[in-house]
């Protein structure tokens, strides 16, 4: 059971990402200044294989779910491995 | 930044306290059923009676959110009419429909896009979508965008 969120971190969310969608990769930013309102997060995980960007973000927000709910602002950029990797030879 | 900044000071409003609190409880507020019929109706009238819906926190000219201006640039950009082509809810002055929304298409944050009555994404979606050309490609098939004229001939 999840248990009451009361703040959110990229630690939080870096958990998240990696215990419900099998992350290989996070990458959090905190883009409030502090007040942990605003978070911008790219993952990486070999569950994206196959979906597409709706079904990817969907996948995330319903693992975050509970964390997005209480920050004003989420951005989410989601990675296949192999698209990653793409983006990292660029 | 400074549109964060705004978005930060947003979050002072007073509904956004009831959020937090809601939040707080087992039951996350995105679960919470809040969808009424008629805010149910409203949605589905708006999103089969246009081709183009943005449920957003402002208005196309005056947006008052970075990501609902993002959205708003980026149609701009791709040419679409913004007064004719667009049909726009301000999320911020119907708290049911604030809600209602996020239940009806199961997702979690404003703004949301529908084109031909489908769910199309946020504003991480949109950019991605605009970039890739996808977005484009979408608006000229739903005839939202016309073709661009072909580019006269260098010199």
């Amino acid at each position: 059971m999840s248990t009451p969120v009361t703040s959110v971190t990229i630690e939080s969310l870096t958990e998240a990402c990696n215990t419900k969608l099998g992350a290989t990769h996070v990458e959090g930013k905190d883009i409030s200044g502090g007040c942990g309102q605003n978070f911008e997060i790219k993952i990486v995980s070999p569950m994206f294989e196959g979906k597409s960007t709706l079904q990817k973000h969907r996948m995330v927000n319903e693992a975050l779910k509970d964390q997005i709910a209480v920050v004003h602002a989420f951005s989410q950029k989601s990675f296949t491995p192999a698209q990653w990797e793409a983006l990292q030879q660029q | 930044m400074n549109f964060l900044r705004s978005a930060s000071s947003l979050a002072l409003r007073p509904s956004s306290h009831i959020l937090t609190r809601r939040a707080a409880l087992p039951a996350t507020s995105f679960a919470v059923r809040h969808l009424s019929d008629s805010t149910k109706k409203t949605i589905e009238d708006a999103i089969t009676q246009n081709k183009l819906v943005v449920f957003m926190k402002g208005t196309p000219h005056a947006p008052q959110c970075g990501f609902s201006r993002a959205v708003m640039q980026i149609l701009t950009v791709q040419g679409v009419d913004m007064d004719g082509a667009l049909k726009s809810f301000n999320i911020l002055a119907d708290e049911d429909l604030r809600n209602g929304i996020k239940e009806y298409s199961s997702w979690p944050t404003i703004p949301q896009v529908y084109i031909n009555g489908e769910f199309v994404g946020g504003c991480d979606i949109m950019l991605n979508m605009h970039q890739s050309g996808d977005l484009e490609k979408l608006l000229l098939k739903e005839g939202l965008i016309e073709p661009e004229a072909e580019e006269s001939p260098r010199a």
